[in-house]
């Protein structure tokens, strides 16, 4: 950010206020599902949807009392999905670019093409076809037919051999190895430590394509115990088509989930590194 | 989990030199071992339910005498059959055109709001240019099926704020969930969903340009919006590529939006996207083998669409480079 200004230059309104525009856009729908989850459900169509009201806490009440906590369990299994999954994903990407990066190997070339090939596989794309296989050893309607098929992460592997090749130093390595060090030593106590501020991006970006990946648990699961809150909310509104009493414990559950999502994302921002390399989009 | 430990090796230093260890133990066993995890786990996720999904697209479920009882359904080889009714399915080339012009729809206004955005972010004359990267950037962090929520609500004339000022001012707005304008609704979502991240792809690349070109541009008297167009479009025109390439792959691939937009309006079909097409062949129909056929479909169109347009780009953009 900070560039040295050589003159000083007028400020532009223009420009100022296309992104101002911009940023209004991209926080009205926020700023909406706060005010919405402040109304009751008679509130809700009778009023202003912009004006404010007093019923957020009986909101929350009302949604937590929802099947005996059924929300908080959803909050809990995505917590579980995106987390467990998002962590097991960065260390098992973190391990084999470390490996890609640092050893020299028989079929090395060979294994990456393929590796690489998997980023061009869309995960949505195998969502089905996961189905069908893990159904056939009878895993879905599972945790593990959720968890599972998200740790693979050919993206996360390439950006690690990327990081692990520029911050960890071969001489570090050979002198562990000398000291008399284990391989997998050397790598969770000294490779994963300097790799440490790349992994928390591809932490980031496997968190969110976890938590964004609608299909999988929607195709996967068929107990409502192990939905996850995108999936959770998807059906409620469902229910709302025919019930709109629904439709506050809708709003209030969106505004919940977003909470702690737009938290990590505003406290992590800085690790937010997109550059060319590291080209994702969310599904 | 299906984390393999990998054994530590009881390898010495001293009786080896550090520098090249030759034996397969070092070579081959410990990078494999290492690797473990990540092969398994793709060859488990990834390559076998491909294979598995191709094997099922040329079979085809049988029934023999009155169709009841388990022994009665029998599996054969189909051929090319799946493949010939996926194709030939009306409702499959409807839902693939619908998603090409919501693919035209969205993704130049998203990729020019995108490019933009990230020029302005990069103009030494904007002000609160921090602000607004963060707000853009922020429904980046709000998952596609709560983003169509919120959107949904607001397109539903009776909670929408939009509605309530059209109606006071006494305007007749037809809903954007009519038939007629739900791919707007929905390319809507996904523009509000995108528009930061690929703004912050671009942006990170204009960051990555030395400045000293443009002070040299800008003592030659050259323009803000001439610097832009002359020397910042071209020099991140790779990121553009890429950010367009994804987008694209992601378009062929909606689902979430139009699966969770279903409960609010008629006007959108079980098979409105392909994808949406394979879901309901394969858990309402109960028809596996045609799912496995246009899923497939799909995955090569994807392949085919990237490959022809990285082509395509290449010889354009990068001209003699290759």
């Amino acid at each position: 950010m900070a560039k040295t200004r050589v003159f000083r230059q007028k400020p532009s309104y223009v420009s100022t206020s296309i992104l101002l525009i911009g940023a209004a856009y991209c926080l009205f729908p926020v700023f909406w599902v706060v005010m919405a989850a402040s109304k009751d459900s008679s509130e809700l169509f009778s009023t202003f949807t912009l004006m404010p009201s007093t019923h957020l806490w009986d909101n929350i009440v009302e949604l937590s009392a929802y099947r005996d906590g059924l929300y908080w369990r959803w909050v809990l299994n995505t917590a579980l999905y995106a987390g467990i999954g998002a962590l097991s994903s960065t260390w098992v990407s973190a391990i084999s670019g470390y490996v890609m990066a640092k050893f020299a190997f028989p079929g090395k070339g060979k294994v990456f093409a393929v590796l690489l090939m998997g980023v061009l596989v869309p995960g949505v794309i195998l969502a089905i076809p996961q189905y069908f296989l893990l159904a056939l050893v009878g895993l879905t309607n599972t945790y593990w037919s959720v968890l599972l098929p998200q740790i693979i992460s050919p993206y996360g592997i390439y950006l690690a051999r990327i990081y692990a090749a520029a911050a960890v130093p071969n001489d570090v390595i050979e002198a562990a190895r000398t000291e008399g060090a284990g391989e997998l030593y050397v790598f969770n106590r000294i490779a994963l430590p300097m790799m440490a501020p790349g992994l928390v991006t591809i932490f980031l970006f496997q968190f969110v394509a976890v938590w964004n990946n609608f299909m999988l648990p929607y195709i996967m699961l068929g107990n409502d115990a192990l939905y996850p809150v995108t999936v959770g909310l998807s059906g409620l509104l469902n229910q709302g088509a025919t019930a709109p009493a629904m439709y506050t414990l809708v709003i209030t559950g969106a505004l919940l989930s977003i909470i702690p999502l737009v938290v990590l994302f505003l406290v992590l921002q800085r690790y937010w590194k997109v550059d060319l390399a590291a080209g994702a989009v969310k599904a | 989990m299906t984390v393999i430990e990998a054994p530590k090796p009881v390898v010495r230093a001293e009786y080896r030199p550090a520098a090249r260890r030759s034996n397969f133990r070092q070579r081959v066993l410990v990078p494999y071992l290492m690797l473990a995890p990540g092969i398994i786990l793709f060859v488990l996720f990834m390559a076998a339910p491909i294979i598995y999904t191709l094997f099922l697209s040329f079979q085809k479920s049988q029934v023999s005498g009155l169709g009841l009882g388990s022994g009665s359904r029998t599996t054969t080889f189909a051929g090319l059959d799946n493949y010939i009714a996926s194709l030939s399915n009306p409702e499959f080339a409807a839902s693939a055109g619908r998603v090409l012009l919501y693919g035209v729809i969205l993704i130049p206004v998203m990729l020019g709001l995108a490019l933009l955005f990230a020029l302005l972010l990069d103009s030494r004359r904007t002000r609160g240019s921090n602000f607004s990267r963060t707000a853009i950037f922020l429904p980046y962090a709000v998952p596609a099926v709560i983003s169509s929520l919120l959107w949904g609500f607001l397109y539903l004339p009776a909670v929408s704020p939009f509605y309530f000022v059209f109606d006071k001012l006494g305007w007749d707005v037809p809903s954007l969930l009519a038939s007629s304008a739900v791919i707007f609704a929905i390319s809507n979502i996904a523009l509000w969903g995108g528009v930061g991240f690929n703004m912050i792809v671009i942006y990170t690349s204009l960051k990555a340009v030395p400045t000293d070109i443009y002070e040299a541009a800008k003592l030659d008297g050259c323009s803000e919006v001439q610097i832009a167009w002359r020397i910042k479009i071209p020099i991140i025109t790779p990121a553009i590529v890429m950010t367009a390439l994804f987008s694209m792959v992601a378009t062929l691939q909606v689902f979430s939006e139009p699966t969770t937009l279903r409960p609010l309006t008629n006007s959108l079909s079980t098979s409105w996207s392909p994808l949406m097409l394979v879901y309901r062949d394969a858990f309402t129909r109960d028809d596996i083998y045609s799912a496995a056929a246009t899923s497939i479909v799909i995955a090569l169109v994807t392949f085919a669409i990237s490959f022809l347009f990285l082509r395509v780009v290449q010889k354009r953009a990068f001209g003699q480079e290759d």
